[in-house]
């Protein structure tokens, strides 16, 4: 038998909406609303509306969730329907079913239908495509350039001439005194990825070349993230911290960081070699190869390889977010650091306890 | 393996030889050209070493079951992802494809064997060794830490990372000689599939009557070729850039990352494809056949297979949408990548019309395709989300992404691949597989598959980026991935059965006889296992489904076409 | 034949795209312009020997091996003498303007392409070298011409490979 042979009636079948649909579909919202709830309670769910570039993510991510919805309770529904319908009975006969070759409407319609949800899509995505990567600049945006490292991120504020490592401040964008943050992202050795889910998308830091990003965040607070392209051993470990403050709280961050350590350390010129005090220990640590990797400004530490201490005791975790910055936590890195982050780049010293204590107690001074 | 005594089409009878000492067995199977043999030890070792790719795996979700354990360590797990990743797309994925190639086209177009039988020799033990040189990482070479040498650096291997000054051991160098030479093998076996394809049908068989999995194989050829020259070529240049001390992803010389990222993924994406297409064949195969009914719209399906292939060339960056380029480039590999989803959704749509107005036998492969069905859908669907790439900025690198391309590659290949094996499994060994097994294999699969990769999608979601070996406690993770881990091995448990039931039954398994699905294709008009030239006599054909017209005399498809 | 040849070509483009990725971009060293002379002599060397291959199939498409002999072997002096070239002008490069593979973009970028293509002609120059002896031991005859055209058609490519690395590396690199 051909399909030609079929009356009209039995070529298309008819489903009818039974109560059973109804409670598919009452327990298929509830599902999604917890889905969403727990979705809410992570600090890192990217259904956010926190800063521009998340919110228009956010509202194309529903848009095209919805379509796909659609599309998949469309075919799979119509895909589980002819396999329960279809399905060889006892009682068939040992007749093969009519076959049917193709049939040129049908196959027009879903090849139009098709094009057609793919221009809806594509327009949606270009609309916010362009509108978060081609956005014009305020004038009044703060800069910062942001540089990855095998396992820590170094930043700097150009405008004001600061540079730290790990933990990131911005102000807030809205309000009064509200400013956009421009951030130029590049790396230092291999490719890594900038990535605060709440505050937007990731952008990628490539070494040679300077990609941008921009956040414009709606709440103080403050946002978690971490790298997001493979870096290396340690790739797991490479956290961020992003602070968002009142224009105030980021200005009195700005001025804190533009101390020098000369202002902030008052070295008693009587230390001796065995007194566990932070003038004591500024002599030891500028005695120790920490200087060449490390620098604290103002001192004869310049090394450009490993993070900015500077202002070290004024972060809230070490090591990118590998533990909390205590005194205890602070000894036990420097004298091992591959217990914490085994594969990253910073050897143990091999100091004395004593050593240890005294660029511990040093380092504790430097907010 | 001796053949039986049985009619084969033209009347000849085929004695049994007299049995061979297990030297003579196994030197027969180590110098033979014969695209049978060739296949059967193509998916043996492919059947492997998913086996060991899968403990990777496990190894893996044991790691990531809580936060901050330490069952493996750092250098470990990243090993573990390298391997995994790399052992299943390669040693796994195009062995076992290639495989199945080699031993059904030939059968299909009614040739004796494929054209050119020593290059396919070559080709295989070429891609064999690789395989084996990539695994001897592990105890060779002087590793960073304890472990060997094997690759660590993901299976992708990003420049600079591979570069010697950020990988001075000699964990790239295997990963790079090793998928060398198994790209010399698959190079070779896709020339050889295609000359097949193009030279070797047997009389009647236009292109247009040819079933459709040479089609998707004859295109999954052409890709290979065009696809893999890339790598080649990219990892070429990390060997120059690492031992004579070229620049060409030297960044500190004015060398380019992005352009590794560039030619890995103009290879990376038609691999994919390069993947997938041969389980489209199988699934157009199967389908018909457990449907009674013919494949829908064939026409349409041999061009979307085509225009699949060719668009697929054109799609890559929607691996590097992150990775700033312009808006307009982003916006042009959203719309391409949009576009290769059209011709597949058709093949979805085309399945389902045969389907439709069926009479459908649940038996094990057939539950095999039908779940590929649904999990291919979902596996496009979250494809297209990727590929709007404003949101993709969010998903990317992230496990969103892990859990679509298992949907695509477990989902969809792994499940289409045990169908097939069931479904040609008694036509290579002459016995059918246990279908009680079968379906606990089914069943178990199923369960596994959906607890770990449906709720996978949520910790990227989540903000869960890849490629990390342990996550901290305050995130929400942990449950998640708890579950997801669970799964893993009842998948795991699920495989050991299909590899129980292959070998138990390949002992006690029933006799299969040549045709034991009642199928139309040519492959069954043969021997179970056939006889070592195929065919007796050259076949003639007048249709797409020769064994149809020969069953239905009263309805041919020759009248029809 | 033409399946090796689609992945070759893919190979090929593949560097040459970085070639031409990379031109200017390099941080020190000799530039295209300083130190390459275009090869005029040699590359009409090779890419004549396409034509004298043509002769060559001809002739063994006719039977005439004696003929054959001749043009095969005209084909493979002009392949030697276009490796020849380059011989010459890598030793002029290295010794007197100190361009290695790994002195910069360019050293890797060029030395990588025109050396694939260089090893191309190497390998069709051995295969020849094979249908040679054969020929002279007296074992090729016209049925025999399905293959040499096969092989011929290999150093087609090989020639046409030149043109587009001749035209990137010569004349839009400089």
């Amino acid at each position: 038998m051909r399909v030609s042979e079929l009356k009209p009636q039995e070529r298309i079948p008819r489903v009818k909406l039974r109560t059973s649909h109804f409670r598919l579909a009452v327990v298929a919202s509830a599902l999604m609303s917890a889905a969403e709830a727990a979705m809410a309670s992570s600090p890192t769910s990217i259904f956010s509306e926190l800063s521009t570039p998340a919110q228009q993510e956010n509202g194309l991510a529903f848009f095209v969730l919805g379509i796909c919805a659609v599309i998949f309770v469309s075919v799979a529904g119509l895909l589980v329907y002819a396999m329960w319908k279809f399905r060889a009975k006892k009682t068939d006969t040992q007749q093969e079913p009519p076959q049917v070759f193709g049939s040129v409407q049908i196959e027009l319609s879903w090849t139009i239908i098709p094009i057609l949800i793919v221009v809806v899509l594509f327009l949606g995505t270009a609309r916010v495509l362009f509108s978060v990567q081609d956005a014009p600049k305020p004038k009044n945006a703060l800069d910062v350039t942001a540089v990855g490292h095998q396992y820590w991120w170094e930043y700097h504020y150009p405008q004001y001439g600061v540079a730290v490592a790990n933990e990131l401040h911005i102000p807030v964008a809205t309000g009064d005194g509200g400013r956009t943050t421009y951030i130029k992202l590049t790396s230092a050795d291999v490719i890594h990825s900038f990535w605060i889910p709440q505050l937007g998308g990731k952008t990628d830091m490539l070494p040679n070349r300077v990609n941008e990003m921009w956040l414009d965040p709606k709440k103080t607070g403050e946002y978690l993230g971490q790298c997001g392209q493979f870096c290396g051993a340690e790739h797991a470990k490479m956290l961020l911290r992003v602070y968002v403050d009142t224009p105030e709280q980021f200005a009195a961050w700005i001025a804190g960081q533009q101390k020098t350590q000369a202002e902030l350390t008052a070295a008693t010129a009587t230390s001796t070699d065995d007194a566990i005090d932070a003038a004591t220990g500024q002599r030891v640590f500028e005695q120790q190869a920490c200087i060449n990797c490390h620098t604290v400004q103002g001192t004869m530490a310049n090394g450009r390889f490993g993070p900015d201490l500077t202002h070290l005791a004024s972060r809230k975790t070490l090591a990118s977010g590998a533990m909390d910055n205590t005194p205890e936590n602070l000894k036990a890195w420097i004298a091992d650091p591959s217990q914490f982050k085994p594969g990253c780049l910073m050897p143990a010293m091999h100091l004395t306890d004593k050593q240890n204590a005294q660029i511990t107690a040093y380092l504790e001074t430097l907010k | 393996m001796g053949s039986e005594t049985y009619p084969v089409a033209g009347g000849a009878v085929h004695e049994a030889p007299a049995r061979n000492t297990y030297l003579e067995v196994i030197h027969s199977w180590i110098v033979t050209v014969d695209h049978k043999k060739l296949g059967i030890m193509y998916i043996v070792y492919a059947l492997l070493f998913l086996v060991v790719a899968g403990i990777e795996a496990l190894l893996m979700r044991i790691q990531l079951a809580a936060p901050h354990l330490h069952f493996l360590d750092p250098q470990t797990f990243n090993r573990m992802f390298t391997m995994h990743g790399t052992t299943m797309v390669f040693l796994v994925g195009m062995m076992i494809l290639f495989g199945l190639g080699n031993y059904l086209v030939p059968l299909m177009i009614g040739a004796r064997d494929m054209a050119f039988p020593r290059l396919n020799a070559f080709s295989f033990w070429m891609s064999a060794f690789a395989g084996l040189l990539l695994y001897f990482s592990f105890i060779g070479g002087n590793g960073l830490a304890g472990t060997g040498t094997a690759p660590d650096v993901g299976w992708f291997a990003y420049a600079p990372l591979t570069e010697k000054a950020f990988s001075p051991g000699h964990t790239i160098d295997y990963w790079t000689v090793a998928l060398l030479a198994n790209g010399v093998g698959s190079i070779g076996t896709a020339i050889n599939i295609l000359a097949t394809v193009f030279c070797m049908r047997t009389k009647g068989m236009t292109l247009l009557r040819m079933p459709l999995l040479p089609w998707l194989y004859a295109t999954m050829s052409f890709l290979t070729l065009v696809a893999i020259s890339p790598l080649t070529a990219a990892q070429a240049m990390l060997m120059i850039d690492r031992y004579l001390g070229g620049h060409f992803f030297d960044t500190q010389a004015g060398g380019s990352a992005l352009l590794w990222a560039h030619f890995f993924w103009i290879f990376g994406h038609p691999e994919v494809y390069v993947l997938v297409l041969p389980a489209f064949g199988m699934a157009s195969e199967i389908i018909p056949v457990f449907s009674r009914k013919a494949i829908f719209g064939y026409p349409a399906m041999v061009a979307a297979s085509v225009g699949i292939g060719f668009i697929s060339l054109g799609v890559w960056a929607h691996h590097m949408f992150t990775i700033g380029m312009t808006s307009y480039g982003n916006a042009f590999f959203t719309l391409s990548t949009m576009l290769v989803g059209i011709p597949t959704g058709i093949k979805i749509f085309n399945w389902l019309a045969t389907i439709w107005g069926g009479r459908i036998r649940f038996q094990v492969p057939m539950m095999f395709a039908c779940a590929f069905l649904l999990q291919f859908l979902i596996a496009g669907l979250t494809g297209i989300m990727l590929s709007v790439s404003a949101w993709d900025w969010q998903l990317h690198n992230s496990y969103f992404v892990v859990a679509h391309f298992h949907y695509v590659l477990v989902g969809g290949i792994v499940f289409m691949l045990f169908g097939a094996l069931t479904y040609w499994y008694p036509k290579m060994t002459g016995r059918m597989l246990s279908e009680r097994l079968g379906k606990w294999h089914f069943w178990l699969m199923l369960i596994g598959f959906h607890m770990t990769f449906d709720l996978m999608h949520i910790p990227g979601l989540l903000g869960m980026p890849r490629w990390i070996y342990t996550y901290e406690a305050d995130r929400g993770w942990g449950t998640l991935n708890l579950l997801v881990s669970i799964g893993a091995f009842i998948q795991a448990i699920a495989v050991l059965i299909c590899v129980i039931n292959m070998v138990w039954s390949y002992f006690r398994g029933p006799l299969a006889g040549p045709d034991p699905w009642d199928a139309w294709t040519l492959e069954w008009s043969t021997a179970s296992p056939p006889p070592s030239y195929n065919f007796a006599t050259d076949p003639v054909v007048h249709s797409r489904r020769p064994l149809w017209d020969l069953k239905h005399p009263e309805d041919p498809d020759s009248a029809f076409e | 034949m033409t399946g090796l040849i689609i992945a070759e070509s893919a190979i090929f483009t593949i560097f040459v795209v970085a070639y031409l990725y990379y031109l200017g971009r390099d941080v020190s060293g000799p530039t295209p312009k300083q130190v390459l002379e275009i090869p005029w002599f040699y590359s009409v060397c090779l890419l004549s020997s396409s034509g004298f291959i043509i002769a060559a199939e001809h002739a063994i498409e006719h039977g005439k091996v004696a003929a054959f002999k001749v043009w095969w072997a005209i084909t493979m002096v002009l392949g030697i003498i276009f490796l020849y070239g380059t011989g010459v002008e890598w030793r002029k490069l290295i010794v007197e303007d100190h361009l290695t593979i790994s002195t910069n973009l360019f050293g890797t970028t060029y030395y990588s392409l025109v050396g694939l293509h260089a090893s191309h002609v190497i390998v069709g120059l051995l295969m020849m070298l094979v249908v040679m002896v054969f020929t002279l031991l007296g074992k090729v005859e016209q049925r025999h011409a399905q293959r040499i055209k096969t092989l011929a058609l290999y150093w087609h490519f090989v020639d046409a490979v030149w043109v587009v690395v001749f035209t990137v590396v010569y004349v839009v690199g400089r």
